[in-house]
């Protein structure tokens, strides 16, 4: 707490504080008003005299109806869900794999392998989106889910690969040599043994590697082109605004409606996210 | 039969050579301690027994069989861990399970072993929990249940007591041995601790360096240690040395140290009499050291200051000051003595050890 | 002890079943070690060792889209050293960084030193808080384009009605604006991650020590610099280097707000890589731009190297 007068607090503490949470969630209060303002009252100037922008006397769903039923949002959100999920599980068992030989097991060359999976994780999108097109074309998985579940492992096995070795590496060896002296194979000791301990991790890894998914963006927009593949951050994107018209209603909706199962999972398993988020930072 | 048969056992760390060449053959149903200082290749050699490091040369026989390339699972071992390595993720009686489960022993034996274990070591009630919700003893008793469980040839045992607090750690060494008496399997146990070892072992291995010292029963080593360092290290508290040297003075053997000389008599000097002139070291145990009463001959009595006095309650330890150097008396309750007394010793010359002063080998 | 003379039977063990070949090869630390390291090399070789290799081929040749390329050395690099686009988009990408990093990082360390003490509501406060970094990037940037909108935008009239303005601000339209704005929005999406990570490292420094020193006799400040400030460095260190890579390569932002416009004011490496090799199908200078950032990356990241190997030799 901070010693002294009660206005050091507010000065110090409170107010910034205030001022931090007001900026960082104001444009979610904003997303929400938007969705449900009718559209005249959206389009009103900024400068005309009855701009009321925190609130709304007439609160509509007609733009998150249209939005449900004039659009692929639906689809889009079930082909985000599909990939995440896929994506997730694909990079959860690589890098659990991964994650246990290079923390667990001595064998040559792994110290280099263990930067080398490091560095690929440094290794930014937007720098081999294009040519990874052209070798998405060439294994003809263009324009289909397959390009992405395939695709988004390589940022997410080395993140999971990483937090991973993190927890194996806080579990005592004593527990699988003991497994391994009461009948257990080596394999066998990892899969009974050391995973079940090491669930926490695991958790934290698949929400990490659930939230980075659907968060990707550049390799789903040069890898989908039809509209009814998109992903909902592509599909808000590019099918929402027609012409050089924004739907400005129903894209705040979009907007709203696509976070929701991100923020959803999120609510439930805060603190493995943070575990997750820190633990990346820590090593 | 379930002898374990350590031959011309070596490890190397890159370029440390952690154990030299060990020998050893432990009987079947003999409880062996491997005892020493940290680093002493003591851990080491235990962990290539079980399988768990790989052996740089020398063999590994349990039975009659080399199991230098056997996985552990194919030893028919059991080993108690230091920290118990309780599966935290299973119950306890999952956790004496696990190892029957995975050798496929059908459902029906596992529960009847179970039981039976959790019988002799009094955890019955404790099956339905896991290891966070236990004690350190019950943690502990858990752990010999799972080796026991599984009905080995030879139970491996590392430092199991030293987590223990140290009421408990007395406690759990006379439950060891009673287990021990009841069980009648062999065992391999690896411990820094000399009482541990002492009260445990059929016989103790004192190892230094990687290299086995000396072997034998308790006893043994106590009245007939083979070089200083076992001396020292086994008895507490730990024996008293004085440099000396032998030297001929009409017609008798004397020992002289810095504060003090003797008189050796007649079969010690015998024994020693061929290493006159050399440098030696003298040895006695703080127990040995009695308050001369007069009767002793004057030649095995020196004087001593008191620095110290200790009093346990059943003993009084008496750090004193003999020349330059300092020794330990352990007397009787009774004595009376306080900070600055001058004190009289006499000493048991068949308690006195002799050392070579470079090879530090007994004579 | 004598050892007495053993004939070593090799009678098959009691308890030593036979194991099969699969069995006994995983066993063995290195074999198991390939087959659990298989698939993830595979999936990464695949898609990102042969992608870069392909990307650098590219990027030496004069390939379109449909059109196969031929060999033609460093051209597209020389060329894009003469392309002004290029130049500003270089020029753009580093002020980025730099200027919203630095930001992060300071608002950052604030919020995190604010949430390190106790109140009431906190772990809700700490939980709310990193919703823009949670929220796709996507959805949550074209709030803000939304609040940015010229005609409809609620900050200018936030900003009007407490009398700092008379006219409109576009903040998006203005060349120079466009560039600020688009950092102010990079900067509230990454403060969250720079806050609950540097609020981890803070609560691994133990308070004894900021007692001790004011025991001393320092002052909040001092304390701060002296005894917090040079315990929270690795994991700053490890925060900045991460963020400074990802923002350096950012896309999402910019493409939505302002597409690189207003006259390329915003224009960064991965946007104009993009609008070349995307939108116009010149692939191989596409490519060539992205390799752009290559160099510049490798540095950060062997920085990084270097720092964890320091750190942890220590």
């Amino acid at each position: 707490m901070i010693e002294g007068a009660k206005w050091r607090r507010w000065v110090y503490f409170y107010i910034p504080l205030g001022l931090f949470v007001f900026w960082l969630l104001f444009p979610f209060y904003w997303m929400l008003v938007t969705s449900v303002r009718p559209d005249r009252e959206l389009y009103r100037p900024w400068m005309a005299p009855n701009y009321t922008p925190f609130w709304t006397a007439h609160p509509t769903l007609v733009h998150i109806t249209d939005l449900l039923t004039e659009t692929l949002f639906t689809r889009w959100m079930a082909n985000t869900l599909f990939i995440a999920i896929v994506s997730t599980v694909i990079s959860l068992f690589c890098g659990l794999l991964a994650g246990y030989a290079l923390s667990r097991l001595k064998f040559p060359g792994g110290g280099a392998l263990g930067t080398g999976i490091f560095i690929t994780y440094l290794v930014p999108q937007t720098l081999l989106f294009i040519p990874l097109a052209d070798v998405i074309r060439n294994f003809k998985l263009g324009d289909t889910p397959w390009a992405l579940i395939l695709t988004y492992p390589t940022f997410l096995i080395p993140f999971c690969t990483w937090l991973l070795m993190g927890y194996f590496k806080a579990i005592p060896r004593e527990l699988e040599e003991c497994a391994r002296i009461d009948g257990a194979t080596r394999w066998k000791a990892m899969l009974y043994i050391v995973f079940p301990v090491a669930v926490p991790g695991i958790l934290s890894a698949g929400i990490f590697a659930f939230t980075l998914s659907w968060n990707e963006f550049i390799y789903a927009l040069v890898f989908l082109s039809s509209a009814e593949q998109k992903t909902v951050s592509v599909g808000v994107t590019s099918e929402l605004v027609r012409g050089d018209v924004f739907y400005w209603g129903q894209l705040m909706a979009g907007a709203l409606l696509g976070s929701i199962p991100v923020a959803f999972i999120y609510s439930f398993f805060v603190e493995h996210y943070v575990a997750g988020l820190t633990g990346s930072v820590k090593g | 039969m379930a002898r374990v048969l350590l031959r011309n056992l070596n490890k190397f760390y890159d370029d440390v050579h952690a154990v030299k060449d060990v020998n050893l053959e432990i009987r079947d149903k003999e409880f062996v301690v491997l005892v020493g200082p940290s680093g002493c290749g003591k851990t080491t050699t235990l962990r290539m027994v079980a399988g768990l490091e790989s052996i740089s040369s020398g063999q590994v026989l349990i039975g009659d069989t080399v199991v230098n390339d056997l996985a552990p699972m194919d030893r028919d071992i059991a080993m108690v861990f230091q920290n118990y390595a309780l599966y935290p993720h299973m119950s306890v009686y999952d956790n004496m399970a696990f190892g029957l489960k995975m050798r496929k022993v059908d459902r029906g034996d596992i529960r009847k072993r179970v039981q039976e274990a959790a019988d002799i070591l009094g955890i019955h009630d404790l099956l339905a929990r896991k290891p966070r919700q236990l004690s350190g003893g019950q943690r502990q008793r858990v752990a010999l249940g799972r080796a026991i469980v599984r009905h080995p040839q030879v139970f491996l045992f590392d430092e199991p007591l030293s987590n223990l607090d140290a009421k408990l750690r007395v406690q759990m060494r006379v439950e060891l041995k009673k287990l021990h008496n009841r069980l009648n399997t062999t065992a391999v146990y690896v411990t820094h601790d000399q009482v541990e070892a002492m009260t445990l072992g059929d016989r103790v291995v004192v190892m230094r360096g990687g290299v086995v010292q000396q072997v034998g029963e308790p006893l043994e080593l106590y009245n007939a240690p083979v070089n200083r360092f076992v001396a020292g290290f086994i008895g507490s508290p730990a024996m008293n040395f004085a440099p000396a040297r032998l030297r001929d003075g009409d017609g008798k053997l004397h020992a002289e140290a810095s504060g003090f000389g003797l008189e050796l008599p007649g079969a010690l000097a015998a024994r020693l009499r061929p290493h006159t002139g050399r440098d030696v070291v003298l040895g006695v145990r703080p127990e040995d050291l009695q308050i001369a009463n007069g009767s002793a001959p004057p030649g095995l009595c020196f004087d001593a200051m008191v620095e110290v006095v200790e009093r346990l309650g059943a003993e009084i330890l008496l750090d004193l000051q003999v020349g330059q150097q300092t020794m330990v008396a352990s007397v009787e309750p009774s004595v009376t003595a306080k900070r600055g007394d001058k004190l009289r010793f006499a000493l048991n010359p068949e308690r006195l050890h002799f050392f070579d002063a470079a090879s530090e080998a007994a004579i | 002890m004598a050892i007495s003379e053993v004939v070593v039977t090799q009678r098959a063990f009691a308890a030593a079943p036979q194991r099969g070949v699969a069995t006994r090869l995983l066993e063995d630390e290195r074999w198991l070690a390939a087959a659990l390291l298989l698939p993830t090399v595979i999936l990464l070789g695949l898609f990102i060792a042969y992608p870069f290799v392909q990307g650098v081929w590219l990027s030496v040749t004069d390939a379109r889209v449909g059109v196969p390329g031929h060999f033609i050395g460093a051209a597209n690099f020389v060329a894009l050293l003469d392309d002004s686009i290029f130049r500003v988009a270089v020029w753009n990408t580093f002020i980025y960084t730099a200027v919203a990093t630095v930001f992060k990082l300071a608002l950052g360390l604030w919020l995190a030193l604010l949430l390190n003490r106790h109140f009431r509501g906190k772990a809700f406060t700490r939980a709310f808080i990193l919703l823009p970094f949670i929220i796709p990037t996507v959805l949550s940037t074209f709030a803000w384009k939304w609040m940015f909108d010229p005609t409809f935008s609620v900050i200018n009239w936030s900003l009007f009605q407490l009398g700092l303005i008379h006219s409109r601000i576009n903040w998006l339209g203005d060349p120079g604006l466009a560039l600020i704005s688009v950092i102010i929005v990079n900067v509230w999406r990454g403060v969250p991650f720079f806050a609950i990570s540097l609020l981890a490292g803070l609560q691994t420094i133990n308070p004894e020590l900021q007692e001790a020193a004011a025991i001393d006799g320092a002052r909040p400040w001092q304390r701060f610099w002296h005894v917090t400030w040079p315990l929270l460095l690795p994991v700053t260190m490890v925060v900045v280097l991460f963020s400074v890579i990802q923002t350096f390569a950012d896309f999402q932002l910019v493409y939505v707000l302002t597409g690189g416009g207003p006259a390329n004011a915003t224009q960064l490496f991965a946007t104009y890589a993009y609008q070349i090799g995307v939108g116009t199908g010149l692939l191989s200078e596409g490519a060539a731009i992205s390799l752009a950032m290559f160099p510049f990356l490798l540095f950060v990241v062997v920085v990084q190297l270097l720092y964890i190997r320091r750190v942890e030799v220590h």
